[in-house]
């Protein structure tokens, strides 16, 4: 098993009325091929920073980031966009993700054009085939975003991050603003396709429950700071950090209420 | 027990162009003194339409059949029913202060003039365990956390002591530990008040550790309704099952194998 994604010592700050705040602060940590890093942590822990940090929506302030072998940061230009090729991103809201009025066969068509994988002609049946790996009919392909479901659109978004052929694609909440039946179909979707292409993940979630069903390993995010790090069933099992036990202790289960 | 609200037959549907959407169809329920009754459903359930039924919010232009009746006598809306939202920076005025949100419930509905009102709004600061209530007062609600303006928004809905406490998501948009917290706080306040609590959310595992009964809706139906531990534990609705299985906890299997 090899890593395909080394960060550390990853850092950010915002300055905020005069005062710097740290958002990410000296976090490490590695992602191998085929593996599912969960993240997870409470409102204004630093995950979604560290999220943007990864694909590199923005900038760290100090640190390194090390993909398939090379100093992602040190990246510019055409190296830095066949990079962006390979890490992808989805996020919580696709319809505030995607173009709302524009077509699907747009919304996934974008990324075959812009990084040249299908020609004009070829690219309905790109746009087909993908459609395809993410359980929707190709006929999907001339509606607009709009006008399709939820957990539709979300399969879109992933059907869009997929285009590229990507080694990891980075979730922030991706399931989170989802029905309980359309997310626990989402998740399922990107167990398959993980099992069939080895594709790593990132999953960036508050909610421990969701990362424990779908996470290798999982790191424990607080006040900008990885806090605990291990193999999924150690911490859930043995939380040793504050924020890993409150997490925890914080899932509310299935039964009657008592008192 | 005594019923609080008998709702018979309810429909109401919604104008969308030419054509009508039903958001509620031919509803029938009936709601106790004192209980805490969990709705849940999954988006286009109906569940946040028949809250604003019940508090009267509905818009003109709905279209309502059947009846909402209160034995005790028709509420007067602010006063008799508390109703706290999903998002508290959009249920929250941004240029009013904490306490003058807080206090406007208890000046309109209390007859109290605006120094007890304020009072009165300090004190429910403390009621929803806010850290120093009197810097509070003079705070704005971009100054709080995301959790910290739900309890703001939640001591506003209780300021003129309704009987009955609406919560439509009003844990959703909050992290799970938040979520907790919240939860913990409604418990507490309905039973020292003795509110009934209407706690609306998509999601069954918060409905089964808060609610007496929940009732369960789908496309804008009652599929059923029940003792929390019944609806949890015997169902034989098959859409019930299904919210069931795909609820994920920590005891629900991981979707990934071992990796070698």
């Amino acid at each position: 098993m090899s890593a395909l994604l080394i960060a550390e010592n990853l850092g950010k700050s915002f300055r905020r009325g005069g005062v710097r705040l740290a958002a990410v602060d000296g976090a490490s940590f590695s992602v191998d091929d085929g593996e599912t890093l969960g993240i997870v942590g409470p409102s204004g822990s630093g995950k979604t920073t560290l999220a943007r940090l990864v694909v590199r929506l923005i900038d760290a302030d100090v640190g390194t980031l090390q993909f398939e072998g090379a100093d992602l940061l040190a990246l510019r230009g055409k190296a830095l966009r066949a990079t962006r090729k390979r890490i992808q991103m989805v996020f919580q809201d696709p319809l505030a993700a995607l173009n709302p009025r524009a077509s699907v066969a747009d919304v996934i068509g974008d990324p075959l054009r812009i990084h040249r994988l299908a020609d004009s002609g070829g690219r309905p049946a790109a746009i087909a085939h993908l459609l395809n790996r993410v359980g929707l009919p190709a006929a999907l392909a001339s509606r607009a975003v709009h006008e399709i479901s939820g957990g539709q659109r979300q399969r879109v978004a992933i059907a869009r991050a997929l285009a590229t052929e990507p080694r990891l694609i980075v979730l922030d909440e991706a399931a989170s603003a989802l029905d309980v039946s359309a997310r626990a179909h989402i998740l399922k979707l990107l167990v398959e396709l993980q099992a069939e292409s080895g594709i790593s993940y990132i999953f960036v979630s508050h909610d421990i429950a969701v990362v424990r069903a779908i996470s290798h390993r999982v790191a424990i995010m607080d006040h900008g700071r990885i806090v605990e790090t291990g193999p999924t069933a150690q911490v859930i099992a043995a939380p040793q950090s504050a924020t890993g036990k409150a997490l925890i202790a914080a899932v509310p289960h299935l039964m009657p209420a008592q008192d | 027990m005594t019923t609080l609200i008998t709702i018979d037959n309810l429909s109401v549907a919604f104008r969308q162009g030419s054509r009508s959407v039903t958001a509620l169809d031919s509803v029938s329920l009936t709601i106790n003194s004192g209980e805490r009754l969990a709705i849940i459903g999954e988006s286009g359930s109906g569940k946040s339409t028949l809250a604003l039924a019940l508090a009267g919010l509905l818009p003109a232009s709905a279209e309502q059949a059947g009846t909402i009746h209160w034995p005790n006598g028709p509420p007067v809306p602010g006063r008799d029913i508390g109703m706290v939202f999903q998002d508290p920076s959009s249920s929250l005025d941004p240029v009013l202060t904490i306490g003058e949100q807080i206090a406007e419930g208890a000046v309109a509905h209390l007859g109290l003039d605006w120094n007890a009102a304020r009072q009165r709004a300090r004190d429910l600061l403390a009621r929803v365990l806010l850290p120093d209530p009197e810097s509070l007062l003079r705070a704005f609600p971009h100054q709080l956390s995301g959790g910290q303006r739900q309890r703001v928004a939640i001591a506003a809905a209780i300021a003129a002591g309704p009987g009955l406490l609406i919560a439509d998501e009003a844990t959703s948009a909050l992290d799970t530990i938040v979520q907790a917290e919240i939860v913990a706080l409604l418990r507490g306040l309905v039973a020292e008040e003795g509110m009934t609590l209407l706690f609306i959310t998509h999601d069954i595992a918060l409905a089964s550790s808060l609610a007496d009964r929940i009732a369960v809706f789908r496309q804008a139906k009652l599929v059923e309704i029940g003792a929390a531990a019944d609806i949890i534990g015997h169902s034989r609705e098959p859409y019930t099952a299904s919210l069931l299985a795909a609820h994920i906890d920590l005891t629900t299997p991981p979707l990934i194998g071992a990796r070698a």
